[in-house]
């Protein structure tokens, strides 16, 4: 049995989103960014949204986190836990980000301030949200950036971030994300701009952290072979609409959608079949 | 090339090197002005009127028999306060007005940008003119004036630079954190900015130096007797051809002061420009 089937049978969705729409008004009418998608995340699973750029993928992501531009205009409804996002004032919504809910963005290198020690950065969230004092929350950074698998994190923690490899920036993100043992982690590409065998590690670490804490991920991707790699069940977005959807191993070996199998044609594979 | 990249780079900091030498020689007459003058600057000898450089006065004494180089180094004095505070107000104001235009947008940054622009458009001297006519002439009234005149110049330069900053993912990272809008404001955008705005202060420093002379020749910043170079500098004028050093050397102290500050300016600008750099 896989993990959602287990989890509908105990309770509700960490997150579920009902007919979501986002509209960016434009000179003449508006633009459609978000089309009518609902999709859900249950307790330690981690979900997939596929599509190409510009299918909504990210826009849904950022929509979750009401962190989208000020123009955007939205409607459905959101749900993570009990609390409806949408309705959430400013202040109480900005007590959910990185506490309850954390944002994993696509290239940490530029993520990270460049101004700032990394330990600071991953323990702000223990500031902001916990009252903690820095000194605290930077010594809370260095087991944060242990369980992350940084090395001696007790020396890296006073490191600036482009002393960091790419692919310690994104475990330091990672680190950042996870301080709060937030309900949901949203991963916007994060691997995108790492080479693959660091990819290859980032994933087994978010595998780990959804084995360890439980934790749901709504991961954000235009890659086949990291959802094929590391998600549970999968979104598939075209053109701001959910096409399709089932459990990984379905949309890989049966896709409903055109549209999906084209997605699955076109993964560059090394020795292409020969038409026959 | 381990031994270039490892050391200390001369040829990348000669400029700031030498404008820091000239700044330092300045800043250190003006802090340890009484024990560096060689004669209180208001002490008046009638039997030494306007007479030429000398063992005992190195640089001449003017038309009350005063030391020229003891009131040139008192001069530096004025000189230095009121361009420390002019900049500060100039800095401090520009960069808050400057980093909330960018950060907010919309109807505030049009009411606060235009207001800069405003200001802009008057001739600087004008408008510390102006701005000393309706405040008095003191030396404190210099130094906000001269600072109110900053103000434009250092909110635009800090507007671009916030502007910049804020298309960077980290500020979007910062937001997704749960950051309040002041945190971001102070925490990430200002140190993120600090570079070019510190090139703009040294600059703005050359020109308040020249400023404030201006206003005390035009009789408006210093009060006679306390030296200033723009006093010096008026009184100097009428003495022109008995005694040449009492405009010479109120002069050369300005060209000193200002080229050492354009030189730091100049060069922390090279040095901190990531174009520069090999």
């Amino acid at each position: 049995m896989d993990i959602r089937s287990r989890a509908v049978e105990d309770g509700r969705p960490t997150l579920s989103i009902r007919d979501l729409t986002v509209d960016f008004p434009k000179r003449s009418g508006s633009f459609r960014a978000v089309d009518g998608v609902s999709l859900d995340v249950w307790p330690g699973e981690i979900v997939g949204v596929i599509g190409e750029s510009g299918s909504g993928k990210t826009m849904t992501a950022l929509s979750t986190l009401r962190m989208l531009p000020k123009r955007a205009i939205v409607s459905g409804s959101i749900e993570l836990g009990q609390r409806r996002i949408l309705d959430l004032s400013p202040a109480e919504m900005r007590k959910l980000r990185g506490d309850r809910l954390s944002f994993i963005p696509q290239d940490a290198m530029r993520a990270l301030n460049p101004t700032m020690r990394i330990g600071r950065q991953v323990g702000e969230p223990l500031v902001l949200h916990r009252n903690l004092s820095f000194k605290t929350a930077i010594s809370r950074a260095v087991d944060l950036l242990r369980a992350v698998h940084v090395r001696e994190p007790e020396r890296r923690v006073a490191d600036y971030p482009h002393g960091f490899s790419g692919g310690m920036q994104q475990r330091a993100m990672i680190a950042m994300g996870l301080a709060l043992e937030p309900e949901l982690i949203i991963a916007d590409e994060p691997t995108t701009a790492l080479d693959v065998t660091v990819q290859a590690q980032v994933l087994k670490l978010l595998k780990e952290i959804r084995d360890r804490e439980k934790t749901s991920i709504l991961f954000i991707t235009h890659d086949l072979g990291v959802v094929a790699e590391l998600c549970d069940w999968v979104y598939v977005m075209y053109r701001g609409k959910v096409v399709e959807q089932g459990s990984v191993e379905r949309i890989f070996t049966e896709p409903r959608e055109d549209y999906t199998r084209m997605l699955l044609a076109a993964t560059p594979t090394l020795f292409p079949k020969v038409a026959s | 090339m381990m031994a270039a990249t490892a050391g200390f780079d001369f040829r990348r900091w000669r400029l700031v090197l030498l404008g820091g030498f000239f700044v330092g020689v300045i800043l250190f007459a003006a802090i340890f002005a009484p024990w560096v003058a060689p004669y209180s600057p208001l002490e008046l000898d009638v039997t030494q009127m306007l007479q030429g450089p000398s063992a005992a006065h190195w640089l001449g004494t003017d038309e009350l028999g005063r030391d020229v180089l003891s009131r040139a180094i008192y001069a530096a004095r004025v000189s230095m306060q009121v361009a420390l505070l002019a900049v500060s107000v100039g800095l401090v104001g520009g960069t808050l007005i400057g980093m909330t235009a960018a950060y907010f947008g919309g109807i505030v940054e049009q009411v606060l940008m235009r207001a800069m622009d405003l200001l802009f458009s008057f001739p600087a001297i004008l408008l510390a003119v102006v701005l000393m006519a309706s405040l008095g002439t003191s030396v404190l009234n210099a130094m906000i004036a001269i600072g109110i005149v900053f103000i434009p110049g250092f909110s635009r330069l800090a507007r671009a630079s916030t502007q910049a900053v804020l298309r960077q993912q980290y500020i979007e990272a910062a937001r997704s954190i749960g950051m309040s809008d002041a945190r971001i404001i102070f925490r990430e955008i200002l140190p993120n900015i600090m570079a070019p705005l510190m090139v703009e202060a040294a600059v703005a420093f050359a020109y308040a130096v020249l400023l404030e002379s201006a206003l005390s020749f035009l009789g408006l910043g210093a009060q006679p007797p306390d030296p200033s170079w723009g006093n010096m500098l008026s009184t100097g004028r009428g003495f022109m051809a008995q005694a040449p050093w009492l405009s010479i050397v109120p002069g050369m102290a300005m060209f000193i002061c200002v080229l050492g500050f354009n030189l730091l300016g100049d060069g922390l600008r090279d040095v901190t420009d990531p174009h520069m750099r090999e």
